[in-house]
């Protein structure tokens, strides 16, 4: 895999409230790279700052503090609308709910014709029509559905309109938020299928966001575990799976359900003690560390031995 | 074992009437919900398994509901026959339900524990300061801490799980026989739907409850069900027990939904898929429903619908490839994998 990183986050913060009561801390200094061409992974619950930090990145929320640099550039000096389209041409973002993010009065044809229009990339009706055409069917729908409704469609079809439009503009960066957790079960496979197909054709980048770890796994090269606004996990997916360090990121691993009633039968799950692994925040040892090549996990200094040592083990009884 | 019965669905038909005509919901649906058991009901959306488990406590819109044909039979009565005001005397008593979003079932504007009370009040008579007591006995059950405090507080002030945790507390109060929980875990997160599975497997099993528990997470229903029955286009297409179910599949929809499941020994090659969609319930089309998503169909499946077919005394799936003139054919490798371990099942339990 190519190791250009297309996107670096560095002390990532967005704080709602700053300075008040209320005030919440949904992305708390996370960094890290994407490299070009990876599917990376962001998983974590409901408001662990996954879905915050994907709009940091798209910039529809800007960001308290910290860098991020996509193709080379700070993407916080960008504000005039140039710069914007510019920007966005290169990054599009696929939605949770398919029927909530297409315009219900618009064709399909207006919908995937839309970016291509803003951004002038096309000289008349009929050059756009052709590539909406082409857009359909690399996203296997039909082209005779281009004059209709999104209400005219299923869940599963509506979202490869969505992801039609999202690579109307071909763009090098998608950022995918929950985009098949509103679908059936069957569907879910069909867009995961789809979605690697075209990475593969366009070379594409995404960034993955979900909450359901089974398909994260499947789909990402490497995957961050977020909680609480912080990173506390980051790894090959593999090795998220075969040698998860942090507590957290195994009590989650421990609470999917498999399709399988033995190995339900045997489960055992660990409960997270979040008490346990909350740091104070100015202690300068408390970070990131790299446990083994590649895998990090958010701790205290002094822990990082305890991990080299769990890593260790874990490795071992996979080969055992 | 011979189990006793406590619910008898037999041959349910339902249909909407609708601007664009009449959708075809539920098209002769029959199972029996045994006493103490968890009968899962798996499917896509649209087929049919939430409007199944409506009809039993009469919550369809009268409006523009009919229901054509079936009998429900709870100890000596049809509940399709029960008139509303003795099905009051029913629901929430006898049969309780949980819904998927803790949120809009709960009633913003009341305390919870007025929420809780409630059914005591009204089904057990319960004077107010004896129902506050029980409510807040229950809410310590199902693990809501500082029950004593919480009893005053809005649903708002909940989290999510613990919502859900207030809803099951209300279904539970009156001690029912029958639970019906529509995708009760669906909107929470995993580490949080794990608790809740545990919490209705515990009071299950305090209870005795039997429990009709609707989702389309395969995963779940691996976890907490005894029985599955899968669902497509308005009717079961297969039934079975868990391991019958999840080991050796018969139906081509349902070796579709376990293969289509990525697992996580699985390594990463493409996903098997259903290709297309489920079909409009407007107008069903002739023959098998999924004929035209199945790499199996066979002619017929194109001209008749097939009945069921038993497979074992416990199982029985809607497929013509169970005809005896049936042609052989080759399963998907990841059912044959479950048919494998199947086997070794079978051969332990034999011992």
């Amino acid at each position: 895999m190519n190791k250009n990183p297309i996107m670096q986050i560095k002390n990532l913060k967005k704080t709602y409230n700053p300075e008040k009561d209320n005030e919440v801390r949904a992305v708390d200094n996370i960094s890290f790279d994407i490299y070009e061409g990876e599917t990376f992974g962001l998983v974590g619950e409901s408001g662990s700052g996954k879905s915050t930090t994907g709009k940091l990145l798209m910039k529809l929320e800007d960001m308290t503090d910290g860098q991020v640099i996509f193709l080379g550039e700070s993407i916080q000096n960008k504000r005039s609308r140039q710069d914007l389209l510019a920007f966005r041409k290169n990054i599009q973002m696929i939605f949770q709910d398919p029927y909530a993010s297409l315009n219900p009065k618009m064709t399909v044809k207006d919908i995937i014709g839309g970016p291509l229009e803003v951004h002038k990339l096309v000289s008349s009706r009929k050059e756009r029509d052709e590539m909406v055409y082409n857009l359909l069917e690399q996203v296997g729908l039909s082209k005779s559905f281009a004059n209709r409704y999104p209400k005219e469609f299923s869940g599963g079809q509506c979202q490869r309109i969505g992801i039609a439009r999202a690579l109307a503009l071909k763009p090098k960066f998608i950022v995918a938020d929950e985009a098949i957790s509103a679908l059936d079960v069957s569907i879910q496979a069909q867009i995961v299928n789809l979605m690697r197909q075209l990475k593969q054709e366009g070379n594409l980048t995404y960034l993955f966001i979900a909450h359901d770890l089974s398909m994260v796994k499947y789909i990402s090269d490497r995957i961050a575990v977020m909680n609480r606004g912080k990173i506390l996990e980051l790894a090959t997916s593999d090795d998220i799976y075969h040698v998860p360090l942090h507590p957290y990121t195994e009590s989650l691993l421990s609470a999917i359900p498999e399709p399988d009633p033995e190995s339900e039968r045997n489960r055992q799950r660990m409960a997270y003690d979040e008490s346990k692994f909350t740091y104070d925040q100015d202690d300068p040892h408390i970070g990131l560390f790299e446990i083994t090549d590649k895998h990090f996990v958010y701790c205290h200094k002094d822990e990082v031995e305890g991990y080299k040592q769990k890593a260790e083990r874990l490795k071992q009884a996979i080969i055992v | 074992m011979e189990r006793k019965s406590i619910l008898s669905v037999k041959d349910l038909t339902i249909s909407f009437n609708t601007f664009e005509g009449e959708v075809n919901a539920v098209r002769g649906v029959t199972f029996d919900l045994e006493e103490g058991e968890t009968l899962a009901l798996v499917g896509e959306s649209g087929s049919g398994k939430s409007v199944s488990t409506k009809a039993i406590t009469q919550l369809l819109p009268k409006r523009n509901t009919t229901i054509s044909k079936g009998e429900i039979w709870y100890h000596d009565q049809d509940l399709l026959k029960t008139s509303s005001k003795d099905m009051k005397k029913i629901r929430g008593k006898d049969i309780a339900m949980i819904f998927q979003d803790p949120m809009t079932s709960l009633n913003p504007t009341l305390t919870v524990g007025r929420q809780i009370a409630e059914p005591l009040i009204e089904h057990q008579a319960m004077s107010k300061q004896a129902a506050k007591t029980e409510a807040i006995s229950l809410m310590k059950k199902v693990g809501i801490i500082g029950a004593e405090q919480r009893f005053q507080q809005y649903p708002h002030q909940f989290s999510g799980g613990m919502r859900q945790r207030v809803m099951i507390a209300i279904a539970l109060a009156c001690h029912p026989k029958i639970l019906i929980a529509d995708e009760p875990t669906t909107a929470l997160d995993v580490t949080i739907q794990a608790q809740i599975i545990d919490l209705l497997k515990e009071l299950q099993a305090e209870f005795d409850t039997s429990t009709i528990f609707i989702t389309h997470d395969l995963g779940v229903v691996a976890n907490i069900a005894d029985r599955v029955a899968v669902m497509y286009a308005g009717r079961i297409v297969e039934i079975g027990t868990v391991d019958e179910i999840f080991y050796n599949p018969k139906h081509p929809y349902t070796w579709g939904l376990l293969a289509s499941m990525p697992t996580m020994k699985m390594e990463r090659e493409d996903l098997y898929t259903i290709p297309g969609s489920p079909p409009n319930l407007l107008n069903v089309p002739t023959g098998d429903p999924f004929a035209s998503r199945n790499m199996y169909a066979l002619e017929i499946d194109f001209q008749e619908e097939p009945q069921m077919f038993k497979v074992s005394d416990t199982h029985y799936a809607a497929t013509w490839l169970l005809h005896p003139n049936a042609p052989e054919i080759e399963v998907p490798d990841e059912i044959k994998r479950r048919n494998e371990r199947f086997a070794t099942i079978l051969a332990t339990k034999g011992e």
